[in-house]
């Protein structure tokens, strides 16, 4: 309790940290989206054919699409024309070939951000992507990886050494035309990573990327693909943070996990995209498309998600359980103060037989946040003996904020098993009364007892998440406590 | 909007019907009627792009045109007498085809401060009565058929008890359909109203007098004001190949109580909106259900709790027994308003598949808006229980019993809390008939 208290203690009143904007010069495309932007985005990157056609299919689907409004979610219409839909540091035409040749000022970003690449190298087990608006700048650890032959490297690099793969899979778990958000993407994705763990491997060191939204009214749609052959095995972390600005950003990924016979993919988030400051003005819009398959029997993909940014967030990572006795899992910690709204959850589709699926869902609401869970278990007609279990529970703190339960349940099968229970409540005032007798301050006291409330997602966390989890939700519930 | 359904069948006949329906002429009346049928119009009937709609598609009754009943069909007295339930005493209203038929109804001493009538007949001879009550507990029309019911509305039951009394028997409601012959539609509205610290039950039973193909579109509006205690039991059993959609919209007062049990056990499509609106401090509701679908039945329960006073109480409790080709819905939404703290809120949605093809959808929904709250709900689906099923056959029950006796504890369950006694056994009675003839069990 002591180290994070005191932390919680320091970061209280303070503004947003990761709040600042890097002087670079960008190559910046002009605000509008045709197919002449979309040709450009394809010949910037020397794509294959096929994927400027892929392009534009998703586009035309787009075109005749509208934005999703059943979420428990209110903002004014977004003008897609009035994004910038590509922006490149410069500086980094060529391309780096290792970290001398990266933009100084770069690397004194990061440094800001507490992951200085140099250290990085040296922190065992972290291969760090790091992507800084739409262009790849460093990629670490390749070597390591490349000896027992897995691929981690940017989209667009994997697209010109590993076309078939890249082709074989991409849009395959989410199709061009999936829902709005992610047919955006599909036509203006600009970078991403890609993983390819082969047979049998178990990936040496967790994967790790870290996104930055940086140039002004640039949105960033990141289009992330990882593979797990047969009986392989990866973990993945992805974090976020976002510099402060009062313009809303949107961001739009796709993320497409595969997981063949007896693989295992564990995908970890920590979001923690610019809020919006206390009057709801300016913060991240984060529409985000996630999804999974467990293509074979026993296969196992488990989300992990951290959301404490954003003005909005709209996502809701799944899982198709298609192989025999396959395993989906989401843990989730969705906290949302001052004019936050976050409608999240995930859907466990159960196909194959003896499949089973775990939810479980920490809300946090504070301020005037709005927190939603939406979720979907669907089990289909074969899939016999699937099993589900999921609990939603929701915390208020304050009384102009909302917390929301939409959970959906679809059974088609009567071996299934179907278990879902949620409940809200507040922080009990006997529970402050007893710690604040122990001697903690109030503050300390509702951090602990949040941290509490949610120790059964941060325990899915790799260590150095969690650890960064239990910080980030102190920090946001800044102004909230007390 | 988008036209989901096309409606303009029912538009043309109720501009047909208008002129003749009861008080035709009276200004807030034709504008309550008018406004509606624009609703209808506009919105047509739902589909399932519509959310609340989601998983119950209404092709089988947008296939046909159903025309409105007319009053006076027959209903044979034999019938009425053959479909009561033994051993209840109550005050009955007998409605054929949504129309009140006094000659079947049964008033005899009716206790002072009790007014039971026909709507059609309060709304010729009385209509300021009904004025401030009609619309006011439906609020607005959450979708068409509310609305087709609206722009009809003409006859139905009014149950009016004033206050400090306490009815010594229940008031039994009983609607016979298909009276007309085929294809008909029937459009009753209910109002009761209980005043200051009375109490009341209220049954609500639909029945079908063929197995005629009729619609039935049902809307009763309760307002329990305050200190009241209210019980209202809603019954469907028309014929398996009939329609039924209908609603119960209450407003409950300040330290009032109302429960209210919704069976479902014949239909071949039933849809049953519930909004609760828990309007004052320290009101209380109780929704019980219970619904049993078999064949190619569809069964859509939607529940809505409204907390907007603080110190209420909310308790849901819904099981459905699901075999052959069957379908349930579940969709229970509770709001717990700004401002409405201390609210204890509980619901429960549990089903027993026992077929391949069955198909159970549930949506629980919590929304909350202030803080310092108990919410909780639940909702499950599943099996009968191997161990269960083991643990009878080893004190000596073969396969069919042990799973007959699970699936009426099941069923039970919801039904031990029923009062009047009578209302219970008879429908325990129905529930254990319906298991009988189910081959699943036997799996």
């Amino acid at each position: 309790m002591g180290p994070v208290a005191t932390d919680i203690g320091e970061l209280v009143g303070r503004d947003y940290r990761e709040g600042f904007v890097t002087d670079i010069e960008s190559e910046t495309l002009p605000p509008g989206l045709d197919e002449e932007v979309i040709r450009f985005l394809s010949a910037k990157k020397h794509e294959p054919k096929f994927i400027l056609e892929w392009r534009f299919e998703a586009y035309r689907r787009w075109c005749e699409m509208k934005p999703p409004q059943w979420a428990h979610l209110h903002h004014l219409p977004i003008d897609f024309q009035a994004i910038s839909y590509y922006s490149a540091p410069r500086s980094n035409k060529d391309g780096p070939k290792s970290l001398d040749e990266v933009d100084p000022k770069l690397l004194e970003t990061y440094d800001k951000l507490g992951i200085p690449l140099e250290e990085q190298k040296a922190l065992a087990g972290v291969a760090v992507d790091a992507v800084f608006d739409s262009v790849s700048v460093a990629t670490t650890f390749k070597d390591k990886l490349a000896e027992v032959g897995v691929i981690f490297c940017p989209l667009s690099e994997a697209l010109a050494n590993h076309p078939d793969l890249v082709r074989q899979y991409l849009g395959s778990v989410v199709p061009a035309a999936d829902n709005f958000y992610a047919a955006l993407n599909s036509a203006v994705f600009t970078e991403g990573s890609f993983v390819y763990v082969p047979k049998g491997v178990r990936c040496p060191m967790e994967l790790s990327t870290y996104f930055r939204i940086n140039a002004l009214n640039t949105g960033q749609f990141e289009r992330t693909l990882i593979i797990a052959d047969e009986g392989s095995y990866v973990s993945y972390l992805e974090g976020c943070t976002a510099p402060m600005r009062d313009e809303n950003q949107l961001h739009a990924a796709v993320v497409e996990l595969v997981a063949m016979k007896d693989a295992q993919i564990k995908y970890s988030t920590v979001q923690n995209w610019y809020p919006g400051d206390e009057q709801g003005r300016g913060g991240i819009y984060n529409f985000v498309t996630k999804r999974g398959a467990c293509r074979g029997a026993n296969a196992k993909i488990s989300w992990t998600q951290v959301e404490t940014g954003s003005a909005i967030t709209w996502k809701y990572p799944s899982v198709l359980l298609e192989g025999d006795a396959s395993v989906g899992e989401f843990y989730s910690v969705a906290l949302t103060n001052n004019c936050q709204q976050a409608d999240t959850g995930t859907k466990m589709v159960h196909i194959g037989r003896d499949t089973s699926s775990t939810i479980i869902s920490k809300g946090i609401s504070a301020g005037r946040g709005q927190n939603t869970y939406r979720g979907l278990v669907k089990v289909l007609q074969g899939a016999d003996n699937a099993r589900n279990y999921s609990q939603c529970d929701s915390l208020l703190m304050g009384d102009r904020c909302g917390a929301h339960t939409f959970p959906y349940l679809e059974v088609k099968n009567p071996t299934a098993t179907i278990e879902h229970e949620a409940a809200t409540s507040k922080i009990g005032e006997d529970q402050l009364f007893y710690c604040r007798q122990r001697g903690l301050s109030e503050e300390d006291a509702v951090t602990m007892i949040v941290n509490g409330f949610c120790k059964e997602v941060f325990r899915e966390l790799p260590m150095e998440f969690a650890v960064e989890a239990q910080k980030l939700l102190g920090i946001s519930l800044e102004g909230a406590v007390g | 909007m988008r036209t989901a359904h096309d409606a303009s069948t029912y538009v043309a006949a109720q501009r047909d019907a208008a002129a003749d329906l009861p008080a035709a002429g009276r200004r807030w009346l034709d504008q309550c009627r008018s406004a509606a049928l624009a609703q209808l119009e506009l919105t047509g009937l739902p589909d399932q792009s519509n959310e609340d709609w989601k998983y119950t598609p209404i092709r089988p009754i947008t296939r046909e045109a159903f025309a409105p009943a007319q009053a006076g069909s027959d209903c044979p007295r034999q019938f009425v007498v053959a479909s009561t339930i033994p051993n209840l005493d109550s005050y009955r209203l007998v409605f054929v085809d949504g129309f009140w038929s006094p000659a079947l109804s049964h008033l005899d001493d009716l206790p002072a401060g009790v007014t039971l009538a026909g709507l059609g007949q309060m709304l010729d001879n009385d209509p300021a009565r009904i004025e401030p009550w009609l619309g006011s507990a439906l609020g607005s029309e959450p979708h068409g058929f509310i609305a087709m019911n609206s722009s009809f509305v003409g006859d139905g039951a009014v149950v009016e008890i004033n206050a400090g009394v306490v009815l010594d028997k229940p008031v039994e409601l009983l609607f016979v359909s298909g009276c007309g012959g085929s294809g008909r539609l029937s459009l009753p509205r209910n109002l009761v109203v209980a005043h200051s610290g009375s109490q009341a039950t209220v049954i609500e039973r639909h029945v079908s007098l063929l197995e005629n193909r009729s619609l039935s579109n049902s809307v009763s509006e309760v307002i329990v004001e305050s200190d009241a205690r209210l019980t209202h039991h809603a019954v469907q059993q028309e014929s398996p190949r009939s329609f039924h959609v209908g609603g119960l919209f209450v407003r409950v007062g300040r330290r009032a109580e109302f429960r209210s049990t919704t069976v479902t056990l014949d239909g071949a499509l039933v849809r049953r909106d519930a909004l609760i609106n828990l309007d004052d401090e320290q009101a209380q509701a109780r929704l019980d259900g219970l619904y049993l679908a078999f064949g190619r039945s569809h069964v859509d329960n939607h529940t809505h709790v409204v907390h907007h006073a603080p110190n209420g109480v909310s308790r849901e409790h819904y099981k459905g027994v699901l075999g052959d080709r069957a379908r349930a819905v579940f969709h229970g939404r509770i709001v717990v308003q700004p401002g409405a703290q201390q609210t204890d809120s509980q619901q429960r949605n549990q089903n027993l598949l026992l077929s391949r093809d069955a198909e159970v959808d549930s949506k629980p929904q919590l929304e909350i808006y202030a803080d310092n709250v108990k919410c909780t709900h639940g909702a499950t689906v599943g099996q009968l229980d191997e161990g269960a099923i083991f643990y009878l056959r080893s004190r000596g029950l073969d396969q069919v019993q042990a799973r007959r006796a699970l699936t009426r504890a099941f069923a039970a369950d919801v039904l031990e809390r029923m009062v009047p006694t009578a209302l219970r056994s008879y429908l325990e009675q129905q529930v254990n008939d319906r298991m009988q003839a189910v081959s699943e069990i036997e799996r």
